[in-house]
């Protein structure tokens, strides 16, 4: 299998569209025959992904590559960055506004669920300066 | 069991049939991250819940069909979006402990 290449931009402003792109990366791993439970750590990793670029930043891009070892999901944004990267990792840590917390959002399990789903986490952020996640999912 | 015959046994009201699919077990929850992170793959899951991120987590965690509790009602759009996706989507009156010891039962 060559390599395959998905991209998905993030709309930051519509929350009834939220999840598209997970969903639709859902689909296209589906197709490609990948097995199961990876798809269900990728589908973890992405929705959590994307739901932070939606809630956080006002949106972004994210990329999806597929190669026969490993699935590299990256999703980056333009928004005001993480102050504390150690504390946004803690489980039950948000800074999520009341107004997405009525909607279900701002538990702080997104970037743990991303943790433990993932081979592979890494974090290239700075307060001001956007923030790009990547993951790798091993096949 | 089914989806349609769990909702049947726990005497469900049907808000979109969605796509058959096989439940194995349960989840309850709110906080969508918890959802998302914790419930089983082919769950009923049940929730108060009512607005469209309900239909991306249920696609995504894989859950086989959601049900609102407490006589929660859909928001216009979640519904627009379970039809569009194939989410069995169901409600009921009662709320999340009396629905998972039905929904335990008819598991056995
Ligand atoms: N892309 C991002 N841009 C800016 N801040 C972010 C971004 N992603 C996460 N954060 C910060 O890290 C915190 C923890 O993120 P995490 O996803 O774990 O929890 P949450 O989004 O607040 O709630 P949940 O994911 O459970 O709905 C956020 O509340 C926010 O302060
Ligand atoms: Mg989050």
């Amino acid at each position: 299998m060559p390599e395959v290449r998905l991209s998905y931009d993030i709309d930051g402003d519509d929350f009834s569209s939220a999840g598209e792109a997970s969903v639709a990366m859902k689909k296209a791993l589906r197709q490609m025959g990948i097995e199961p439970e990876t798809i269900r750590r990728c589908s973890v990793c992405m929705y959590e992904g994307e739901m932070n670029a939606v809630i956080h930043a006002g949106g972004g891009r994210a990329e999806v590559l597929v190669s026969p070892e490993r699935i590299k999901i990256t999703i980056e944004d333009d928004g005001p960055g993480i102050a504390d990267v150690e504390a946004a990792m803690r489980e039950g840590y948000s800074t999520a506004p009341p107004r997405v917390r009525e909607l279900g959002f701002g538990a702080g399990m997104g970037l743990p669920n991303m943790k433990r789903c993932s081979d592979e986490l890494d974090i290239e952020t700075a307060a001001g300066r956007g923030t790009k996640i990547t993951m790798i999912v091993r096949l | 069991m089914t989806n349609a015959e769990a909702a049947r046994r726990l005497g469900l009201d049907c808000l979109c049939p969605g796509e058959e699919r096989e439940v194995s077990g349960g989840y309850a929850g709110d906080l969508l991250s918890w959802v998302m992170g914790r419930a089983g793959r082919d769950c009923a899951w049940i929730t108060i819940m009512s607005n469209v991120n309900v239909a991306a987590v249920a696609v995504m965690a894989e859950a086989s069909m959601v049900i609102l509790a407490e006589g929660v009602k859909p928001d216009p759009e979640l519904l627009r979006r379970a039809e569009l996706e194939g989410i069995a989507l169901y409600s009921s009156p009662l709320n999340a402990y009396e629905l998972s010891w039905r929904l335990h039962e008819a598991l056995l």
